[in-house]
């Protein structure tokens, strides 16, 4: 077992997954972080800086399993990589937007990620399942989080309800893409790391959102046509990098300037 | 690891005096971060779990654990365990009594029942937010004597 592990973990395209879920943690941790001092609320405010916080930590986790396959130092993986070399969903990198956009968009990514943390749980690699078992216990009031601001959002009507509408127009598109790999994913479950085939992987995500959605008012058959009709089954297209390139330069600001110590 | 040798019980000694840096009442070990304590020449060898993975204070705990070590003349080598999965559960009887004087509940693992108020014991207590001051607590409010309080996550 021990040595079949070593061998899955030099493997690229374990590597190459294990950047992936690093740029999408780490994006998002960052996105979360924006929030710090504008949140509507104060409890808000303390939610998003620690939500930032375990993302900007799992993104760690994922990195340092990067570095094991021979991809180079976590840190340079993490700041030194130009947004073209990224592998992350588009939807990690986009702007925060709105308070709905903000919650609506981390309510999906945090179901899609539940979905394949529970996957990686099951995984072949040690290491893979025991971090991704750490994860969803941690992810776990992320969800909770989220879920209840989507219904509220859904269910106070008016303003509320309409952005909320507005922002799930806006994140629709990206949701194919989200529900994918950056590499091909049954190459992932013939290397023994992912247990589950995609399709079932997003039979389960849409699974587990329609009970939320439809609570809030929000077209769960939509979700369903978007992701029949992008099937990505194969690697998913690379994401457009301005989101990534503008979410970088903010994040490496000080750095660049050379002096901080880390 | 049924009996202790002198030595293993030495380095349990120590780590009974390593603080948590945000509840400094509890040990490492009240927590129920110690995995397993070894000692063989070259040195001690203490496992720690995690409470939650982006906690900050992992680097500044795995220091003091170091240095209270080094203070018995032992040379630490401190690795975080990820095999084990830290709840609540895992902090001791005194461990709990100790962050009830300090104002923060222990749930008890899969209780159905609302968590205790720390200052009037009623159980007509409320989730305020799952995010609190550290990544291992949240914030709870007791309807009974009208007390904010913390809570570790459940």
């Amino acid at each position: 077992m021990a040595r079949e592990g070593d061998m899955q973990a030099l493997d690229p395209i374990i590597g190459e997954l294990a950047l992936q879920l690093g740029d999408e943690e780490l994006f998002l941790g960052h996105r979360d972080s924006e929030w710090l001092g504008l949140a509507p609320e104060v409890e808000e405010d303390v939610a998003f800086a620690s939500m930032a916080q375990d993302e900007v930590r799992h993104a760690a986790f994922w990195y340092e399993l990067a570095e094991a396959s021979g991809f180079g130092q976590a840190d340079a993986l993490a700041f030194d990589r130009a947004a073209t070399e990224r592998r992350h969903a588009a939807l990690c990198a986009r702007p925060n937007g709105d308070w709905a956009h903000t919650v609506l968009r981390h309510y999906v990514y945090d179901a899609w990620d539940a979905v394949r943390l529970a996957a990686l749980a099951e995984s072949g690699g040690a290491l893979w399942a025991q971090g991704a078992r750490r994860m969803l216990r941690e992810e776990h009031y992320h969800h909770l989080h989220m879920e209840k601001w989507v219904v509220d959002l859904g269910r106070a009507g008016g303003e509320a309800a309409a952005r909320l509408r507005a922002a799930f127009e806006a994140l629709l598109p990206d949701l194919p893409d989200l529900a994918a790999f950056a590499v091909d994913p049954k190459a992932l479950v013939d290397l023994g790391i992912l247990s589950r085939p995609l399709a079932e992987l997003r039979r389960a995500f849409v699974a587990r959102m329609a009970p939320t959605l439809t609570k809030a008012g929000l077209p769960v058959q939509d979700v369903e046509a978007i992701l029949l009709a992008h099937p990505r089954e194969g690697a998913r297209p690379v994401a457009h990098h301005e989101d990534a390139a503008a979410l970088l330069a903010t994040m490496n600001g000080v750095r660049s300037l050379g002096a901080a110590v880390w | 690891m049924t009996i202790r040798s002198m030595s293993e019980e030495a380095v349990w000694e120590a780590l009974a005096r390593v603080p948590d840096p945000e509840l400094p009442v509890v040990s490492v070990i009240d927590l129920g971060m110690v995995k397993s304590v070894s000692v063989d020449h070259r040195g001690a060898r203490v496992e720690l779990i995690p409470t939650f993975l982006g906690c900050p204070a992992l680097g500044w705990i795995a220091d003091k654990v170091r240095a209270a070590l080094a203070e018995q003349g032992f040379e630490a080598e401190v690795a975080f365990a990820l095999g084990v999965i830290w709840d609540p559960s895992r902090i001791t009887p005194d461990g709990i009594d100790k962050l009830r004087q300090m104002g923060v509940a222990v749930p008890a693992k899969s209780d159905a029942a609302p968590v205790a108020c720390p200052y009037c014991g009623a159980r007509d207590t409320d989730v305020e937010s799952l995010f609190g001051p550290t990544p291992c607590r949240a914030v709870y409010y007791c309807r009974a004597c009208r007390q904010p309080f913390e809570a570790m996550k459940p």
